[in-house]
């Protein structure tokens, strides 16, 4: 399966009368269209858009979900298969990508359980989100919805509203400065493909712990699939969407899922140093039955692929602590060596064990840093959304948002800062 | 400037003589002493020893509370900016000592107190979580590189507030984990990880696993009838508008409430604190999580003799183990010492 990226690279975004890309990488928008887009989901009383971009004087919060603009070019199959695009297999042709642009969407669904977003200050070093050109989706509900109604309204309209800016630029001519070709055999060939190099899959942890703890698979809820082969091409074209709106430091947007660095970094690899099989998705459930089906399933999958390797990646922290470390005793237990990336929860003052499980097969992980350390985020000029739920944020506490507009939190309030995919610099060492 | 520095050692790095004369009584004395000499080099002109503490190693492990007080108060008259302790090397009770010392001197008088041991010594195991301790040699052989890098330590931290890292500053991992900037993401370093283990060649894990805290199952009730039973929660469950503010993720504390005479945990009166889990449902009858409702019931039918008149409640969500830890110790005394038979924990 082969999939090529062309990327127009986006360095600002700006409200004008017609959706296109000027010159300089500059994404033009015409809001009222945009709003059109997205304005068909049901259940909104009121729905706005703005613009932030990186190094302005703006906080988002609270955030839910941050997807990338993209849409397939003449091609059978549509991005987001199975949740606003038809549900044939994607992964394949040509996808058309705004690079360096970003949807952000901002709503109080649960009100302390999403994140916030900086673009400027000590809180844009955290989040990868301080450097896109953000379009943010300020989304109030109708009044009297449930919110897991308000959550999915959401979630829609964002989908919505990043492939109607990839079609629109796309349609009005913007052009590719970049274009990158991602391609993986037939397991057939896979096989006898690469000899001498060890083989090597990736199996990709979903956080499906309920509703709005969840996640996508062309529209399926992912805690009722079992576990399943999925092409790495397919998540570059959303097959994989987040339902997400908890602790939002380890949480995977739907952006994140679109250009999963793990799945990257393997193909920099590929015919190189490994022979990158495929990747495996699993799920995060939370009764001990589901875990073990789950773990017992994937790891079967990765034997019957016959790898040397697996990297295996957590989405969230506690309860899927016990997954990860179950699925690296079961692939190490048949002799598949596996490096797991998580991020610590070790207490403010980083003194605290910090995974809620704990295994000495674990003897190679990656982490994203600490998400209970405290940061303090400066005052900025702008908001947009709400910040009168920071104290009860997850990551806040009483008195987190001070009078002068600073909020002193935990960074797994910010968005993204601790992702669990690897996407960050952030790590973190013994003292 | 030239910092204020008090040392504190034994009664043999004093010269007052060996294991004979270790039940000497702390006393006090200006200026250095011992190998105090070593460290007024050291220091040059950034610091100054004012004065010197000594102790005999028997008489402060025999009497640890009350030598450490007498200690302190000789070590406050000097008006010092920090306290260097030993270097102890391997040596266990001066280590102890140095370590107590040190530890004291942070909490009580403020400023910072740096020793020095070797890794084997017990003080290490002991105090390095709150003492920054250099590593040294197992014998006073080592003293050369010992005193410059205490000294080094002591000067950064009084000049920098910090000690850096443990490479940095030459002391013993404190088991701390601090967050740093790397040169490549995450999944690069993953993937890195992955191929060196493949071809086994070295590789260095980011998170070194704990030894995970296993507890053993206590013994079953054989008396249900005659049982008062207790619910503890980490499912978030508090009075209305959470009056001690328990926060949504990384609880700081946990609440002890009374449900004396309240028959069902209504939503009119409580509702949950928590930030990890979908609060809807345990909104709508909080006796999902904190299930009164049925333990009254099973109460009037005699299963048992009486559910206890408090509930406890924290928030297990990001709660670091050791805050849990912390709660879990505290709350079980407490229910011991109430007489409660046994415990019906709540999670979501």
């Amino acid at each position: 399966m082969k999939l090529e990226l062309l990327k127009a690279k986006v360095k600002n975004v700006v409200w004008g009368e017609k959706t296109a890309m000027l010159a300089g990488g500059v994404l033009q928008v015409n809001k009222e269209d945009l709003l059109a887009a997205v304005n068909e989901v049901q259940n909104f009383k009121k729905i706005s858009a703005e613009i932030a971009r990186p190094g302005e004087s703006v906080r988002i919060v609270p955030v839910k979900d941050v997807i990338e603009p993209r849409c397939k070019v003449g091609d059978e199959s549509e991005v987001f298969p199975g949740m606003i695009g038809d549900v044939e297999s994607v992964g394949s042709g040509q996808t058309f990508v705004l690079e360096g642009a970003a949807v952000v969407t901002c709503g109080k669904i649960v009100g302390f359980q999403e994140g916030i977003v900086d673009m400027s200050g000590t809180g844009a070093d955290y989040t990868p989100f301080s450097k896109t050109n953000n379009v943010v989706l300020v989304i109030e509900p109708k009044d009297g919805i449930e919110i897991y109604e308000y959550e999915k309204a959401c979630r829609i309209a964002g989908l919505r509203a990043a492939v109607y800016l990839a079609t629109a630029a796309l349609e009005a001519g913007a052009k590719a400065d970049e274009t990158e070709t991602y391609e993986l055999p037939s397991f057939a060939k896979a096989m006898t493909a690469h000899p001498g190099l060890p083989k090597v899959a990736y199996l990709y942890m979903l956080q499906t712990q309920g509703l709005l703890h969840d996640t996508y698979v062309y529209g399926l809820d992912g805690k009722k699939i079992i576990p399943s082969l999925i092409h790495p091409n397919e998540t570059m074209d959303g097959a994989i969407v987040s339902g997400n709106c908890v602790s939002a430091c380890d949480k995977n947007s739907t952006y994140v899922h679109q250009n999963n660095p793990v799945i990257k970094a393997l193909y920099d690899r590929h015919g190189k140093d490994i022979n990158f099989i495929g990747v495996i998705i699993t799920n995060e459930n939370v009764t001990l039955a589901e875990k073990r089906r789950s773990s017992a399933y994937s790891i079967k999958l990765a034997e019957m692929l016959g790898v040397d390797g697996l990297v295996i990646s957590e989405e969230g922290f506690g309860n899927p602590d016990a997954d990860l470390i179950m699925n690296c005793r079961r692939a190490e237990k048949i002799g598949i060596k596996t490096v797991l990336i998580t991020d610590e929860f070790a207490g403010r003052d980083g003194g605290s064990q910090s995974l809620a499980d704990a295994a000495k097969e674990a003897d190679a992980v990656v982490t994203g840093g600490n998400a209970n350390m405290m940061i303090v985020l400066p005052p900025l000029e702008k908001v947009i959304g709400y910040t009168d739920y920071v104290d009860v944020i997850a990551g806040g506490f009483d008195g987190s948002l001070r009078a002068d507009g600073s909020i002193e939190v935990e960074l797994q309030a910010i968005t993204g800062a601790t992702c669990e995919l690897g996407f960050n610099k952030l790590g973190a060492k013994t003292w | 400037m030239s910092y204020k520095i008090v040392h504190y050692i034994n009664q043999f790095f004093a010269g007052i003589g060996g294991e004979e004369k270790a039940d000497v009584a702390p006393e006090s004395r200006p200026g250095v002493v011992g190998p105090g000499m070593a460290f007024k080099a050291a220091f040059g002109q950034n610091a100054e020893i004012v004065g010197t503490v000594i102790c005999g190693d028997g008489y402060f492990a025999e009497n640890m509370e009350e030598a450490t007080a007498q200690i302190l108060k000789m070590i406050s008259v000097f008006g010092a900016d920090a306290v260097i302790a030993g270097p102890a090397f391997n040596a266990g009770r001066y280590g102890t000592a140095c370590g107590t010392v040190a530890e004291a001197v942070q909490r009580e008088l403020g400023i910072p107190a740096v020793t020095g041991m070797y890794a084997e010594n017990p003080g290490v195991d002991m105090y390095r979580k709150s003492v920054y301790i250099v590593s040294t040699e197992d014998s006073a052989r080592g003293i050369k590189t010992a005193v410059p890098a205490m000294a080094k330590l002591t000067l950064d931290i009084l000049k920098n507030g910090t000690a850096g890292s443990p490479e940095e500053g030459g002391y013993i991992e404190r088991g701390l984990r601090v967050n740093c900037f790397n040169d490549k993401i995450g999944a690069q370093r993953a993937v890195d990880m992955l191929i060196k283990k493949l071809k086994g060649e070295p590789f260095k894990t980011e998170y070194p696993m704990p030894d995970f805290d296993r507890v053993a199952p206590a013994q079953p009730i054989t008396d249900m009838k005659n049982a008062t039973i207790a619910v503890v929660t980490s499912g978030g469950i508090v009075p209305k508008g959470n009056p001690d503010r328990i926060e949504a993720s990384s609880a700081t504390k946990y609440g002890t409430y009374s449900i004396a005479g309240v028959q069902s945990a209504e939503e009119v009166a409580y509702a949950t604190a928590h930030g990890g889990y979908d609060p809807t449902y345990a909104n709508h009858d909080p006796n999902r999580v904190l299930p009164i409702d049925e333990l009254r019931e099973m109460e009037r039918a005699g299963e048992f003799k009486k559910l206890y008149d408090y509930f406890f409640t924290t928030v297990g969500n990001g709660t670091p183990v050791a805050a849990a830890k912390k709660f879990g110790t505290e709350i079980g005394a407490r229910l011991k010492k109430d007489g409660v038979d046994a415990v019906i924990l709540t999670s979501t």
